[in-house]
């Protein structure tokens, strides 16, 4: 596979349970923010480990990588 | 403006219920979930009186129609979140759970960031807790900083031991969640009181689950616990509005009925009215 090719490669992640798609490359703040989520109302695990809101741009998702991103609901 | 009935437990000493670094003038903690609407929940929340909700941790739904997040709704400038682990039957989740509630809640900058209500449930039918997992949840989360408020079962020695493994509070079930049965074993609460307070009167006792009315709340406070935390029991009242404003009420009526002292029980009457200067009766009996 050429270079160029490479760059709009697509990797499988599981999104809350779920697979989804992303571009090679995605990091987590780049995904949050394409699915409009609100990162400050937001919690994100990977592959069991809290991932702080300060490292979600340094991080990028890698295939198969477990991701949880949750907020806050009504609860007791 | 300050009623009658925080006048009145002013004088009797009584200021604020304090939990970990946490001060509340009301005892009432109310959750969040289960109501008809967000904007029924806010008024009632309101009517309540109380400082202190709880919250619990969802994953993101993408494609709700509604859109709506817990966070539109509730003015958490005005209370404390308290969030939970609700649905976690394993100590390892409950942790993750803890940990991503804390990193909302430091991103929305409240005060309840760093706090948990610690839920660790045995199973799906009767949501009882799961003491053993509930004790090792609580230890892993004090060496993480939390304060931990324990939801437990009413038991008296597993209250103790989650209190020396750390627990900021511990939070005996009056009955099973949900359920409205109200305190089904007031003489646990009492001996988890004595326990608990032995050495430590200002340690914090909280009713958690199973108020269904007024009275439950009322009696809850008249054993002597600090506050009651419910939900079901106005989100899901008839006239959920009419119910905050009756636990408010209930509440504020059983702090003050415990902090007065009430009369002990007897078998027999006593005559409120004079025994002298009856008159005589017209016929000797």
């Amino acid at each position: 596979m050429k270079s160029s090719q490479r760059v709009t490669e697509s990797i499988e992640i599981w999104f809350n349970g779920e697979p989804r798609k992303v571009v090679a490359g995605t990091t987590i703040a780049l995904l949050l923010e394409s699915l409009a989520i609100n990162a400050t109302r937001s919690a994100v695990e990977l592959n069991l480990q809290l991932v702080p809101r300060a490292a979600h741009g340094a991080r990028t998702l890698e295939s198969g990588d477990r991701l949880e991103v949750v907020t806050l609901a009504g609860g007791g | 403006m300050e009623t009658a009935v925080q006048r009145s437990t002013k004088s009797l000493g009584d200021e604020a219920l304090v939990i970990g670094h946490h001060r509340f003038t009301s005892r009432l903690i109310v959750g969040t979930g289960k109501y008809a609407s967000y904007a029924l929940m806010a008024e009632a929340l309101a009517l309540s009186g109380t400082q202190c909700v709880t919250v619990a941790v969802r994953r993101e739904r993408l494609f709700d129609s509604e859109g709506r997040n817990l966070l539109d709704a509730l003015d958490t400038s005005r209370y404390t979140l308290l969030p939970n682990t609700a649905g976690c039957f394993t100590a390892d989740d409950a942790v993750r759970v803890a940990r991503l509630g804390r990193e909302i809640l430091l991103g929305i900058e409240n005060p309840g960031a760093d706090w948990v209500k610690l839920e660790v449930l045995a199973d799906k039918k009767t949501l009882l807790p799961d003491p053993v997992a509930t004790l090792e949840a609580t230890r892993r989360l004090v060496d993480e900083k939390f304060q931990v408020l324990c939801y437990t079962t009413d038991d008296p020695v597993i209250a103790r031991r989650l209190k020396e493994a750390g627990a900021a509070s511990v939070m005996p079930a009056g009955s099973p969640i949900g359920s409205g049965q109200g305190v089904l074993n007031p003489n646990n609460i009492r001996i988890c009181l004595e326990y608990l307070k032995e050495d430590d009167p200002d340690y914090p006792v909280i009713v958690d689950a199973g108020v269904g009315t007024a009275s439950d709340v009322t009696i809850a406070m008249e054993l002597g616990v600090d506050g009651v935390l419910l939900n079901t029991g106005i989100a899901h009242a008839a006239d959920p509005l009419g119910m905050a404003r009756a636990m408010k009420a209930a509440l504020e009526a059983g702090r003050l009925a415990y902090l007065s002292g009430r009369i002990p029980r007897r078998l027999y009457a006593t005559a409120s009215s004079p025994e002298e200067g009856v008159i005589t009766p017209a016929k000797p009996r």
